[in-house]
Parts: structure tokens; sequence; C-alpha cells
């Protein structure tokens, strides 16, 4: 069997073996998986509404995905796309809140300010990981929880006892009434094409920048990359710095596109946990990202569908939407799978 | 005679190569049975087939008699045999109790029991003499030790029949004929031994039967009382062998690297190198001869600036380097081929393109204004590819898929093109087939006669007595004594390596009769 052969086979057989789990967990459940899919199908593509929103859904799972990637790169983990994409959300809101500029400077100015704040969410644990050795998982586990209620209490502060933050200024918005209009009325912002340029940099970096060199040596090697002058501790920080830039952009989002403000949040948006499995979905590659966010971010706004049309429950649909990911995910055994038989009939 | 072991008709292929080729090989109850072969002849497949690793494509394997699948390592070890290999199958980050104890963990009321085990190890390692530290961590420890801990492993399983794949490598003669009483001593408790070797003299003194493989073909057993040195190089070679690198003498000038009173110590804090003192001139390679674990990687570590120095200096050129950064010392004209190039000589995960490029990167023209240039990269590549007979499917291919050789042409080439003032190599040819040898002592050779400093760091006193101009030898962190190759025997280095001082030697009467030796030496 050849491997392009493979390489096409591998995805298409992972999702529908995917589906027809699902399908057996809604037969048993005593639902009918043909209407589920239906209506999942419609949910993602069904009309251009839909697609307007399956979009605008993937633009933060794309950043999130290149900031795992990118820090996986350099053999680092960083479980902190959650916080810092929650830090990058307040900075956009409030810099897009709070100054009146003109569009040129005020949005990118915002975006900046949402990197910014990702990136020294990141800084603080690629510090403590060169200097002291500390563990990144921990840290940025922790630096988590210090976001969210640390911008909690902002949120309280600059909405002076409120619980959400006033609508940020249209000249900081990345709202679009043409790609509105496009999408029959969705929330499509041009955040995607932010995501997609961030996509672009992360395989500059990486692929022809000095830097990018360097980094991938550290991720690879330590030691080698010791050996030829390469500063481990510079290269560590830089993975955490830029990893979290990625993600405050991802924060930038929905602070700019889709909500246009923050509000107090009780737990995690999610987004961040999600950008793990994004990246692992793509191999840590930038393309493979956008894949990986593609499948993520569908299936997510996609899944909204199937208890209104579907009557199917919203436990079982996010048992099934796990299932589909998992077999995605599993695609490695796949391939074993179909290399072995390849093999087989090859001796025969 | 019964055999206990009896591989008939070995065939092993991979791709449309025979690394086997209708070997046969018949162990007797309670013999040394020795297997010669050049590097790349076949002798580490044949072995791994009869350790499970492997799966013959042809023949059979009998073990006392019975015709035996042997499918996996535990197979051979349930069946009572042990193999000490040549490429260590050891844990790095688990301890040498752990990885002995590994696949088959003591347990007391469901947990590990370390401590027994521990025991019992230190117990195994204090009757052979190993002195092997039972909590050590295996990537703590020098490759030397690493070796040992296989023997301990073995050893400590019980097995039968033990392979000993080119054990000797790393040790010095007088360790060697330890290696020998303690073979000697498994023989005479009924143990039956297969030695796999590329050193005759040690099949001479310790074997009772030789088999040859040449190429992959089974060339025949004689036994070792009515064959001679002689004999066995032409069986293996296949042509009659000339052991010496052709050389001129040197001409050493100016002095490049001088270190005074260096103190380093490793990752306890224990002092590995103690008050050592050394000179390197411009023209002449200087051998570092000693046994692993003598301060050798500490020493190299400090040169280079991968390891703090605690006191004294490291002079090179005209510049003090003591404790500055790599990069510092390699712009100061070193070159570096490090003791292990899977840890620190190649990122293997790299393409061949970007490992050649691993020290120069940030500089013209690889890169300019943080922007990388990998046309050039590549362009560099080749060069070195074709220079340096680095066999490669090309410049893409991952630094991982090639062989130990030209990974290691790889590494002397991206070192040696840099045109540094002195070359460290730290075990060039470790683990390398004749032809790399050759090629590799000859491009040291090169550097020398170009006017560069060479220091070479092995533990083969074959090749520190080929290729230096220079000895000295280290024991227990200093320099025991300088020497010139052709004013030495390998008897008296190994003296030497022992901690013995020139003096004792001339004037104890064991020195005396060891000196007498050298005449019978190959």
């Amino acid at each position: 069997m050849s491997n392009r052969l493979i390489n096409v086979l591998v995805p298409v057989i992972s999702i529908i073996l995917g589906l027809l789990v699902g399908a057996v967990v809604m037969l048993v459940s005593g639902y009918d998986p043909i209407a589920g899919y239906i209506a999942l199908w419609n949910g993602i593509f069904g009309d251009s509404y839909a697609i307007g929103e399956t979009i605008r859904q993937i633009s933060p799972y794309i950043l999130a995905g290149l900031a795992v990637a990118f820090a996986f790169r350099t053999g680092l983990f960083n479980i902190g796309v959650e916080g810092q994409l929650i830090v990058g959300w307040f900075a956009a809101a409030y810099v897009g809140m709070a100054f009146e500029l003109p569009k040129i400077i005020h949005l990118p100015l915002a975006l900046l300010a949402a990197a910014a704040a990702g990136a020294i969410w990141g800084l603080i644990p690629g510090l403590l990981k060169a200097t002291l050795k500390v563990h990144e998982v921990i840290v940025t586990i922790m630096m988590n929880y210090i976001a969210l209620h640390l911008v909690n209490a902002l949120i309280k502060v600059v909405a002076k006892g409120g619980f959400k933050t006033d609508k940020i200024q249209d000249t900081a918005s990345l709202r679009s009434d043409f790609l509105s209009e496009l999408t029959d009325f969705s929330t499509l912002h041009y955040g995607i094409f932010v995501a997609l340029f961030m996509v672009f940099i992360m395989w500059f970096i990486l692929e022809r920048m000095k830097l990018g060199y360097e980094l991938k040596s550290v991720g690879f090697n330590e030691n080698a990359a010791q050996y030829a002058g390469m500063s481990v501790k510079k290269n560590i920080v830089m993975a955490m710095v830029i990893s979290g830039a990625f993600a405050g952009l991802g924060g930038a989002m929905e602070a700019l596109g889709t909500f246009g403000n923050m509000s107090t949040r009780a737990g995690f948006t999610g987004i961040g946990f999600d950008g793990i499995a994004v990246a692992l979905l793509g191999a840590n590659t930038p393309l493979g990202v956008v894949f990986g966010a593609s499948l993520f971010g569908s299936l997510k706004y996609g899944a909204n569908n199937m208890p209104n049309a579907a009557n199917i429950p919203i436990e079982i649909v996010s048992i099934v939407i796990a299932l589909i990911i998992f077999f995605v995910a599993c695609g490695y055994i796949i391939r074993v799978g179909l290399q072995r038989i390849g093999k087989n009939k090859e001796a025969k | 005679m019964e055999y206990v072991i009896e591989m008939l008709n070995i065939k092993k292929k991979f791709g449309t190569f025979y690394a086997n080729n209708n070997i046969t090989l018949q162990l007797e109850k309670g013999e040394i049975h020795a297997l010669l072969g050049e590097n790349g002849a076949g002798k580490s497949t044949l072995m791994n087939v009869l350790f499970g690793l492997y799966q013959p494509d042809g023949g059979e394997i009998r073990v006392k008699g019975k015709k035996v699948d042997i499918t996996d390592p535990n197979v051979a070890n349930d069946l009572g045999i042990g193999m000490v290999h040549q490429h260590f199958m050891l844990v790095e980050n688990l301890t040498v109790t752990e990885n002995i104890i590994l696949g088959s963990e003591p347990t007391k009321m469901g947990t590990l029991n370390i401590k027994d085990s521990a025991k019992k190890v230190a117990e195994i390692s204090k009757l052979y003499g190993l002195d092997v530290d039972p909590y050590a961590k295996i990537e703590d420890i020098s490759v030397g030790m690493q070796q040992r801990v296989e023997i301990l492993k073995t050893l400590y399983r019980g097995a039968e029949i033990l392979i000993f794949d080119e054990p000797t490598a790393s040790l010095t003669p007088q360790e060697i004929e330890e290696l020998i009483r303690i073979m000697n001593k498994l023989i005479e408790e009924g143990k039956s031994i297969i030695l796999i070797t590329h050193k005759l003299q040690e099949i001479m003194s310790v074997s009772d039967r030789v088999t040859v493989i040449r190429k992959g073909e089974g060339i025949g057993t004689v036994t070792t009382a009515e064959t001679n040195p002689e004999e066995l190089a032409t069986l293996m070679v296949g042509r009659q062998v000339t052991f010496k690198t052709e050389k001129g003498p040197s001409h050493p000038t100016e002095e490049i690297l001088k270190i005074e009173n260096l103190v380093v110590t490793d990752y306890r804090g224990i002092e590995k190198v103690k008050k050592l003192n050394l000179s390197v001139r411009r023209g002449e390679i200087v051998g570092l001869a000693g046994i692993d674990g003598n301060g050798q990687s500490e020493l190299i570590e400090a040169i280079t600036g991968l390891r703090k120095v605690k006191s004294g200096k490291i002079i090179m050129g005209d510049k003090d380097v003591t404790n500055k950064k790599p990069r510092q010392i390699t712009e100061n004209g070193l070159g570096h081929i490090p003791q292990d190039r899977h840890k620190h000589g190649l990122v293997l995960d790299f393409s061949v393109g970007y490992n050649s490029a691993l020290q120069s990167y940030y500089q013209k023209p690889f890169s300019s204004n943080g922007l990388m240039n990998y046309k050039e990269v590549t362009k560099h590549a080749n060069k070195l590819i074709a220079d340096f007979d680095v066999r490669t499917q090309g410049e893409h291919e991952l630094a991982r898929a090639l062989s130990g050789g030209n990974q290691q042409k790889l590494i002397i080439g991206r070192e040696v093109d840099r045109n540094p003032d002195l070359l460290i190599a730290a075990l060039p040819t470790r683990g390398l087939d004749v032809g790399a040898i050759e090629f590799i002592h000859k491009r040291l050779i090169e550097q020398r006669d170009q006017g560069k400093a060479v220091l070479l760091i092995s533990f083969e006193l074959d090749e520190v007595m080929n290729v230096s101009d220079q000895i000295a030898v280290i024991y227990d962190g200093a320099i025991v004594d300088t020497v010139i190759p052709a004013e030495t025997s390998e008897q008296e280095l190994g003296l030497f390596m022992a901690g013995h001082s020139k003096s004792e030697i001339v004037e104890g009467s064991d020195g005396a009769v060891l000196k007498e030796g050298d005449d019978d030496h190959v």
C-alpha cells in the first residue's frame, strides 16, 4: 500500500470509525443517530450562517493550538494557554474600551496588548524553568488559576462593581459588516485572518529564522544545543513568551471579535485546554494546527444544533463529539493496522 | 561432546543483504568459544538471533539438542542465555539496580523490593570485583561502568550461557586479565561462554575454540591450540593485514593548549580532575590514554566550556578560556568531536544538512539579520558529504538514519571544516568498522600535518599507540606520565593506566617481567 494512499485513508477511516461508535452510543441511548448526524452536519455546513459561525469558532482554536504546538517544538509543555488566553482577552477588552484612537492604531494596539499580556503570562513560567528548573507544567497550571481570578477582580474594578466590561470602541473591533452579511449576519469577524497570519508567523519563525533553528535544536536535543553554543535558557524563555503571545491573541479574538467585552467567569473557557488536543492532532505543525482547529471548532459549534434539531441531550452529544476526536487522535493505530494489512498481502 | 547450543546454517537477511549466510556455531558445555570477525562481518547479528532480538530467515537453533524457537529475549533468558551487549541496553534515567531487575522485578507485599536486590547486586559486584554502585543512575556513570552493569545483569539472572559482545573494548590489559579470570571462574562452575571479538590476542589467551565469519559467511571453526594469530587474521580478513597507521614524524611548534592545576568536579561535587597539567602543541597529536572514568569526560567538558572549572587555568593560544562559554571557546579556535555523538554531537531528528551547520548556523553565510539561509546550509552540507565521504541519501536525510560511521564522519567533517587550531577528538572511532577507523585516523593525522593540534582521547590502546605523537596517561584525574609511543609498550601504558608511576615499573621486579613480555606482543 503506497504511503500517499495511507495518508488519505487514515483520517477518513478514523472519522468513519468515530461516527460509527458515536452512532452506537446514540442507538443504545435510544436516539436516532441519522437524525443526530444530519443535525450535526447542518450545524456545521447547513447554511451560510452556520458556516460563518463555524469559522468564527475555529479562530481562537487555531491560536490556542499554535501556542501549545510552538512550546512543544522547543520541548516545553505549555498547559497555561488557558490563562494566557484569559489575560489576553482582558487586555484587548480593556485597551479596546479605554482608549479613543483611529482604527489603524487602535485595533493593532489592542491586538498587541493581548499578545503582550499572554507573553508576560508565558514569560513567568519560562523564567522559572530556565533559572530555577521549576517544571513548566506545574507553574502554567497554577498561572491559569491566577489569571482567572485576577482577571475577574480586574473586571469588577474596571466595571466599577459590575460583572462585565463596557463594549469596546468600534475602532478596536474585528467585526466586519462585509463578512457578517456574506454569512447571513453571523458573528464571523476578521479574526480568522489574524489567526491564519499567525500560522504563517509560526512557520516563518521555525523554518526561516535563526531563532527557529535554535528553538528546534533545544527542543530535540538540549545537550547538542549546548554543545553548539546555544543558550538553552534563553531559548526556553523565548519559546514560552512567543507561545504566550499566540495564546493572548486567541483571547483577543473573543474580546475584539466575538463578544466585544469580557464578563467575569465562574470557570475556564476550555479553549486553552482544547488547544493541547488541537496541537497534538496537528502533530505540532502550523498547518496541522489549522486542521486540528477546524475539526475541533466545527464539531464544537455544529454539536450545538444536535439537541435542538434531533432532541439528543447535550451529554450524549458531548460523548459523540469526544468519540470522533478520540478516533482521529488514534490515527496512529489505524496507520499501523493498514501497514500490517499491506504487508500481509505482500507476503502472500 | 555435548553441545549446549547449536546454531546450524543460520541465515539473516536485511532487505536484499545477507548479514548472516549459512553460519554454523556449536558451543560445547564448559568451553569459551570465540566468535571472530571484522566489524560488520555479522557477529552481532548472529548473536542477536541467538538472543531472540532478530528472527532467523533460515537454519535452526538447538539448545541441549532440542530445537528451539527464540522469539524474544525473554525466551533466551528462560533458556539460560545471557548477553553482555556491546551497545548497552540500559534505561538511562534508572539506577543500576533498577536496570538489573528490569523485567523481573522482585516484589514484597506488592511493592518493589529494591533494597534486597541492591544488596544482591552489591554482593555480585564485589564477588567479581566490578566496583559498581547499585544506586548510581545510568546517565550519571561512565561508559565503562555501564558495561560492567551489563555484565552484572546476566550474572544476576544466573545465566548458564553467557555471550560477551566485545567486552574488552574499554578495558586495560590488566582489567582484561581480571575479566579472563572471571570468565575462567564461570567455566569452572559449569557455565559456557561465547566471546565475540576482533582482538586476536584475547582469543589466543582465553578461548578453547574459534569460529570465524567473514562478510556474513561462516568460514569455519578451529581449535585455538592448533592455530596462531597470523592464520586467524588471514581467515578473518581474507588477505594479509597491516596493523599500523601510516604517518610521518611530527613537527610540533608553539603551544596551543596549556592546562594548569585544573580541578573539575562531577555532578555530585566530587573532584574528578585533580590538579591536572597538560600541554598540546601545534603539529602534534597528543593521545590521552586512560581507563574510562578517570576524569576524561570532565576534562573535555571543562576545556570545551560545558562544565564549570573549580580551580586552575585553561589557556588556549594566548587567551585564558577558563569558564568561558562554549561558543566563546569555539570561536577561539576549538573543534570538538564529542565522546557521545548522539548526546552532544548531533541533533538526530535534524537532517544531515541542519546538523552540518550546528556550530556555524549563526554566522554568515548561513544566516544574516536573524534569518537562516538554508540554500547555503545545503550547499555546505553537500560539500561536507562529498569531502568526508558521508554515505547518505542526501542532505535532507535525518541524521538518525545514518550508520554510526557516517554520523561520525559528518561530525568530523563539520568540526575539521571550521579549520580549528585545536581539535579535541573524544573516542572518535568508538563502535566503527575498520574502514571508517582508518579514514578518521587519516583525517586526524592530516590536521596535525597542517600544523593544527589534536588532543585524542581514547580507551583503545591500539589507537593511542598508532595515532599519537605523545601519550599522556590519565589516572584518577591527573596525568601519571607522558611518553612517546615508540618508547613504550601496551603493558607499560597499562600499568600507568592502573596508577603506577614510572619509577615503580623500573624498580619493581614485576615490571621487569612485563617489559620482557613486550616482544610477544602483536
